[in-house]
């Protein structure tokens, strides 16, 4: 079960490598916030992950719980922030 | 139980997967939020209902069982907030003029007069 773990983070690792390629890359400014909503999906997924290898899961499921509220929050922020500015 | 959990981290961990190969290869950012709908729903539940099952497999006391609510909260929260997010997104998107890709080049939709 551990290597399992172990072996689903690393996956998951390599995979918010493409969102962040794609945040680097990204032509408008809307394909960053599609990417950075990537990551924090991910992001969410792997703190629990990490809990559970760790043993103390009842300290990251809080992280975890407050960073999907404020990734929410964030994305919403920042589509209408960037709504009413230039390309 | 250790079979069940392994099989839907599988699962999930494919979703990522397909949504990772969606957002770098669809042309136009309305296609990249297809995309990671994918993993926005069906990547985080699957994901955490097995690392849910992993925290049932050591026993059923009254502190795993609040641990175990407090996992399954998170794809509560996120069915709430990515669509809203996902929708707001597109919405200031569409307001700012960008155009959908189109496979001819050809607009699909009547723009609104001055929009850019």
């Amino acid at each position: 079960m551990e290597v399992f773990l172990i072996g689903a983070g690393l996956f998951l690792l390599g995979i918010s490598v493409i969102g962040i390629w794609r945040i680097v890359l990204g032509p408008t400014v809307i394909d960053r916030i599609v990417g950075g909503s990537f990551v924090g999906t991910i992001v969410v997924v792997l703190l629990v992950i990490i809990g559970l290898i760790y043993g103390r899961l009842e300290l990251f499921v809080d992280i975890a719980l407050m960073y999907s509220l404020l990734s929410f929050i964030g994305i919403l922020i920042f589509s209408k922030y960037l709504s009413h500015q230039g390309p | 139980m250790i079979v069940v959990g392994i099989a839907l981290i599988s699962l999930g961990l494919f979703f990522f997967l397909s949504s990772a190969i969606g957002l770098i290869r669809f042309p136009d950012c309305y296609c990249r939020m297809h995309a990671t709908g994918k993993a926005d729903t069906m990547g985080i539940l699957l994901c955490l209902l097995g690392l849910a099952t992993f925290v049932l497999h050591k026993g059923f006391e009254g502190e795993r069982f609040l641990l175990v609510v407090k996992i399954l909260f998170i794809p509560l929260f996120w069915f709430l907030g990515g669509p809203t997010a996902t929708h707001a997104l597109l919405r200031s998107a569409f307001e700012k003029g960008v155009r959908p890709w189109t496979k001819d080049g050809k607009e699909i939709l009547e723009w609104p007069e001055g929009e850019s």
